[in-house]
């Protein structure tokens, strides 16, 4: 079932990325790491169809926050992060997926690992632990090229910040802040194991990012102990977005 | 058959098409390979969607569980792939 969604707020996360604020009649409430499917139709009739995370915790107001990756080649993406205008309508299908979801009900440790546009799914279960006045403990690892490709930012230092807050850990792999203690690079096992929950603790944990990153990181927590039944996975695809 | 490109997704991504034909979100139950007998979440299958359908296939074995495919007005469903499917129906009011 489609609905229409109104654009009521725009703003660019990144240069190329942008969070697309939606008022939708109906919408029925999502849960944290569900995605919404997007359709655009032309005037010819010829529609697209896309696939993006919800960035919003659960809300009985009908808000859903999408931040959308431009993809150079996109379809779709350099239409919804350049041309999308307040007051424009677009057509929205869910919420989606009930896998990849953290419920507010769960009391286990939460490991988090973002790869890129991957964390928008893991900061809607931030924006959702805030919101549901949660003490389950997170963590998450957020890898990105550069500091200046980091979403959410301001928010993040803020949550990090906090009394009972996240424990934020980046890994940048292309270049790092001034002064940084780690060289860029990937993640790998040591860096897991040093920042992300002990599998003692037998956290649940949620990966989400371009399908070889999701496929490498996940190997790492097996490797650190962590049980491949506690690790879910969201992959975005090669190109790392969703076109 | 291994991956080498990368070029799937997680079955989660197929819930939208799927909602077309399930009044419940089927990627969170559970299928049985019919090839080598795995039975994980539909969520946890690698998902091909480069072709004229989607395409899931077993996360061990990458034998085909599910195929759905659009032509003009008939969608084409086959799951022959998969032995079983084993749906938790205590929440199926979510996320449909």
């Amino acid at each position: 079932m489609w609905r229409v969604g109104t654009v009521v707020a725009l703003h660019d996360e990144t240069p190329t990325a942008r969070t697309i604020t939606l008022q939708v009649a109906d919408w029925p409430r999502h849960v944290a790491g569900q995605h919404a499917d997007v359709r655009l139709t032309a005037s010819d009739g010829y529609s697209a169809v896309r696939s993006y995370s919800i960035a919003s915790a659960p809300n009985a107001e009908g808000r859903v926050e999408l931040t959308v990756e431009r993809l150079p080649d996109g379809e779709v993406s350099p239409y919804l992060t350049q041309e999308l205008a307040v007051g424009d309508r677009v057509e929205l299908r869910g919420p989606i997926g009930g896998w990849f979801v953290w419920r507010s009900q769960q009391t286990e440790p939460i490991q988090l690992i973002a790869g890129g546009s991957g964390i928008v799914p893991l900061m809607a279960m931030i924006r959702s632990r805030a919101s549901a006045s949660s003490s389950a403990l997170f963590r998450l690892l957020y890898s990105v090229r550069e500091p200046g490709g980091v979403f959410y930012r301001d928010e993040l230092q803020a949550i990090s910040d906090g009394v009972d807050s996240v424990t934020i850990t980046y890994a940048y792999t292309r270049a790092a802040p001034r002064d940084w203690p780690r060289p860029p690079g990937r993640i790998d096992a040591s860096f897991i194991a040093e920042t992300t929950w002990s599998s003692k603790l037998i956290p649940t944990c949620y990966v989400c990012g371009p399908t070889s990153f999701v496929e490498s990181t996940a190997a790492l927590l097996v490797a650190c102990g962590n049980r491949p039944d506690k690790i879910r996975t969201e992959r975005f695809g090669p190109t790392g977005g969703r076109r | 058959m291994s991956s080498p490109n990368y070029d799937y997704l997680d079955g989660n991504a197929a819930a939208g098409e799927l909602s077309k034909v399930f009044a419940v979100d089927i990627t969170t139950a559970a299928g049985r390979c019919a090839e080598c007998g795995t039975t994980k979440c539909l969520a946890e299958a690698h998902l091909y969607m480069h072709g004229p359908g989607l395409v899931a296939r077993c996360p061990a074995c990458e034998h085909v569980l599910l195929r759905l495919v659009n032509v003009r007005e008939h969608m084409f469903l086959d799951v022959r792939g998969m032995t079983y499917l084993r749906l938790d129906t205590s929440r199926s009011e979510e996320g449909s």
